[in-house]
């Protein structure tokens, strides 16, 4: 079988895999669903609050998919074997990475499509559209986070202590990096976290392509710069064993 | 058959492994040829998995030489891993994939992989194919792991401890299997430290202790090499016993004296001795 077979076997095979596992599919779709609905109903009435919404949930929607999906699972498949076993057969590292990959950033755009067509459709948020800058800065964040996802899956010791290792930096990841708020009125000193981290750039760029209508050229940069750290982190850091 | 016209499947000279000080594989060598069951015989930590694994392609050596189907294992080139099945002992199953889909999955990456459905069938899985894998038995997860060996329909396949921690009649099983494979013409190199599991499957034994191989050959040879019988007999309540290479003569001597002298050899008996008798012999020669 050539390799692109080998790639869509492993692919498909990840995607009965996503759907068969209830939380997966909770916390990669239903919980940035969750708020977004939680907190837009709070604020229905005040179209500033959604266009901050909006962008920041798809964002944390691309988090979930790529990096909190992936450290879970590849924690998971390298404690229970899954890996060791796939190095001794003659599936080739990279159809398999490629096809486990792909699952996952399908499962990041096609949230980030969701959110954003429950916020247009839903709730009649309709300030801007730029389909190329959504592709892009959605692109960005999968690479970067998606790379950083696999590299943290090696810096997590087991299985039972994942959750708090994602979640120590997943949560306030979120906070800082204006999910829910705006976060233009942050202490100086998380303001220069956030700075410094992919995700609140990533949601300029969401919300230049939703709201604004502007190209962000930091964020960009800083994205670039997270992207390639990202994939660096995850060739270095991965192993099978 | 001469050895010289025999194809070698696996080739190790004075092969050694260490891990920081600890030296587990001290220069084992040995030979397995194409259609043969070998075992690689010893007790726990004598350096068997070590071996396994470097010849799998999970681990470097650190000195010696090692070549599978003609390749040197440390590369790990796709076409010896096509050739090749690995018994891991470790899972490594997806929970919620139907038997039948892992087994599917597994046999993707090989030229001409087997029918799932007949490998299901080979490992007395057929009846389980829609289940999925995190409701099957122990037992059954065993013989899974095995299908996921024999998928790809490997010439060459690697059984590390095939049967520890089965039950009877789940070893009896794993056992037939192993006999399948013979049958079938496949290489076969499994390790145990159950001697009858090495008498019952192996043309071959190499008996390994302390990261070295101390005896090997066919199981039924196996003998202490000076003394190959033991004559035996009862003498005023307690087993008199001796070991000999001749026994003809021994016998002609002993059981000579004793009609001189008006006695009978109780209970006399000629035995060769067992491949137990070696193993325990020279496994408490390590423990000492």
């Amino acid at each position: 079988m050539s390799l692109g077979g080998l790639v869509l076997g492993q692919y498909r095979f990840e995607r009965k895999m996503f759907w068969r596992n209830p939380s997966a599919a909770f916390f990669t779709f239903a919980l940035p669903l969750l708020f977004f609905v939680l907190i837009a109903s709070v604020f229905s009435t005040d179209s500033d609050e959604l266009e901050v919404l909006v962008p920041g949930i798809a964002g944390m929607s691309i988090v979930g998919a790529t990096f909190t999906a992936l450290s879970y699972y590849l924690v998971q498949l390298r404690e229970n074997g899954i890996l060791k076993r796939v190095q001794g057969s003659p599936m080739p590292a990279s159809a398999y990475l490629a096809g486990l990959l792909a699952s996952a950033v399908a499962n990041a755009f096609v949230s980030v499509l969701v959110v954003v067509a429950v916020g247009r459709l839903g709730y009649g948020m309709d300030a801007n559209l730029d389909v190329l800058e959504l592709l892009v800065f959605t692109t960005l964040g999968v690479i970067a986070f998606g790379g950083l996802g696999v590299a943290f899956a090696f810096v997590i010791p087991n299985a039972d202590s994942a959750p708090a290792y994602v979640n120590a930096v997943f949560l306030p990841l979120i906070f800082i990096s204006g999910v829910f708020y705006s976060a233009d009125d942050l202490p100086p000193v998380l303001d220069a976290i956030a700075r410094a981290l992919p995700l609140k750039h990533v949601i300029d760029g969401l919300s230049g392509a939703l709201v604004t209508g502007t190209w962000p050229a930091g964020a960009l940069l800083v994205l670039g710069v997270w992207c390639v750290a990202g994939v660096v982190a995850a060739l270095r850091l991965f192993r099978w064993e | 058959m001469v050895s010289a016209m025999r194809e070698r499947a696996i080739l190790v000279r004075d092969l050694r492994m260490s891990y920081g000080p600890v030296e587990a594989v001290r220069g084992i060598s040995f030979e397995v040829d194409k259609g043969e069951v070998f075992g690689l015989l010893g007790p726990n930590g004598a350096g068997k998995t070590s071996t396994v694994e470097i010849l799998e392609g999970y681990r470097r050596r650190t000195g010696g030489e090692a070549s599978v189907l003609g390749f040197d294992p440390a590369a790990r080139p796709r076409e010896l891993r096509q050739q090749i099945g690995i018994v891991t002992q470790e899972g490594g199953f997806y929970p919620r994939a139907t038997v039948r889909e892992g087994v599917e999955l597994a046999g993707l990456p090989y030229p001409s992989p087997r029918d799932p459905g007949e490998t299901l069938e080979l490992v007395g899985l057929a009846d389980r194919g829609e289940v999925r894998v995190q409701d099957l038995s122990g037992g059954q997860r065993r013989r899974l792991d095995l299908a996921l060996a024999l998928v790809g329909d490997p010439g060459l396949v690697f059984l590390d401890e095939p049967t520890t921690g089965f039950d009877p009649a789940a070893r009896r099983a794993a056992w037939e299997v192993v006999r399948k494979l013979a049958e079938l013409g496949k290489t076969v190199l499994l390790t145990t430290h159950y001697l009858e599991e090495a008498q019952a499957l192996c043309d071959r034994v190499a008996i390994v202790k302390d990261g070295l191989v101390v005896a090997e050959g066919p199981p039924g040879s196996l003998g202490p090499g000076t003394a190959g019988y033991r004559v035996s007999w009862r003498e005023n309540g307690s087993r008199v016993e001796h070991l000999t290479d001749d026994p003809t003569e021994f016998l002609n001597r002993v059981t000579g004296e004793a009609l001189a002298d008006g006695r009978t050899l109780e209970e006399l008996q000629v035995s060769r001795p067992s491949l137990e008798d070696v193993y325990l012999d020279l496994t408490e020669e390590a423990a000492r």
